[in-house]
């Protein structure tokens, strides 16, 4: 915590704070002395919403390790996610299709 | 034996500006007048081992007060506030230096003060502490820097309107006896740091010692974080504080 160096990354989302959800539209990312976990440096994350005043933040404060972990989970869940979610797109549209034929066939 | 009672409590002070804000004031309980110590918090903020420090020194016999720095950024846990902190890019320097003079103010105005005063500071209160003896130079008579990183400033570009001058630049301006605690392992301030910062006080003719500590990095003095935590430099390194208080501040 002697640094004061903070990367800001734009959010659109919610997160989970002391008051229950909240809209959050940053993330202040740094990497420095924790408050809390039991490291002697940690990547911390702050989510906030600068548009509601920046008052509450979901904060967590992690391992490098942990960080890089966390990092090709996010990449690997995307990943996953868009296949599915492609995947499940198309057979979407092939329901949709054969519903719409069926139906033109009442007629 | 018995063990010194101690009064300690929440007070108002008036720092920088007029502006109204807390501090923790720990004291002596008994007749006589005595020296008083402004406690400078680290960056993560007036936290509990920050109120705790500041009754061990009391215990030892200092009228002892703590501001809380980011007061203005309240409220709220002193971690959330020093994330807000934080992310605003940290205090300004001249806030600081206004809200020590104000803390220094209210030591001097107590009844049993016996009109010295003792700086400590420690990790950006360690800096703070080496700006305020050299922009307060008349109202310090003793300054402690543990770990103050940032002293010394390699990159132009960490230099901002909040931390416009490097406190080395300002080390002519010093009057007071510097103690500075510093571990060998540390980043922030790293080991050339603290040698080129003794080398100007040594050019500049200024009275310090100077303690490096094998084995120990930045905050080792923080039982509070188990990993930064030394226990026999902190113990070494605190009977070296009181040492050096007890000389000056008497």
């Amino acid at each position: 915590m002697c640094s004061y160096i903070v990367e800001k990354a734009a959010m659109h989302g919610s997160a989970k704070g002391p008051s229950g959800w909240m809209r959050i539209d940053t993330a202040n990312v740094y990497y420095d002395h924790p408050f809390h976990a039991p490291l002697d440096h940690a990547l911390g994350i702050d989510f906030i919403c600068e548009a509601d005043g920046g008052r509450e933040r979901v904060a967590v404060e992690i391992s490098r390790e942990s960080a890089l972990e966390l990092i090709e989970k996010i990449k690997a869940a995307l990943a996953t996610g868009d296949a599915a979610h492609d995947k499940a797109v198309a057979c979407e549209r092939i329901s949709v299709t054969a519903s719409q034929g069926d139906v033109a066939n009442l007629f | 034996m018995s063990y010194p009672s101690i009064i300690g409590e929440t007070v108002s002070f008036q720092g920088h500006n007029g502006d109204k804000g807390e501090a923790y004031y720990a004291r002596p309980n008994k007749p006589g007048r005595v020296g008083g110590v402004v406690l400078i918090h680290h960056a993560p903020g007036w936290d509990e081992w920050i109120i705790e420090t500041t009754r061990k020194l009391a215990h030892h016999g200092y009228a002892t007060i703590s501001p809380h720095l980011y007061f203005r950024d309240g409220p709220g846990s002193p971690d959330d506030v020093g994330a807000r902190v934080r992310a605003a890019g940290g205090v300004a320097d001249n806030q600081v230096v206004g809200d020590v003079s104000g803390a220094i103010a209210f030591l001097k105005s107590q009844p049993n003060a016996n009109g010295k005063i003792g700086v400590i500071g420690f990790c950006s209160g360690g800096r703070h502490t080496y700006l305020a003896s050299c922009l307060l130079a008349d109202g310090i008579n003793a300054a402690v820097d543990c770990w103050g990183g940032n002293v010394i400033v390699d990159d132009p570009k960490q230099l901002t309107p909040k931390r416009p001058v490097a406190p080395i630049d300002l080390t002519g301006k010093m009057t007071a006896p510097l103690l500075g605690l510093f571990g060998n392992d540390d980043e922030n301030p790293n080991r050339d740091q603290v040698n080129r910062t003794e080398a100007k006080l040594k050019e500049l003719g200024k009275t310090y010692q100077f303690h490096r500590y094998d084995g120990a990095g930045h905050a080792f003095f923080n039982y509070a974080r188990g990993p930064a935590y030394r226990a026999e430099a902190a113990a070494d390194g605190w009977a070296k504080v009181f040492a050096f208080y007890n000389k000056h501040l008497a």
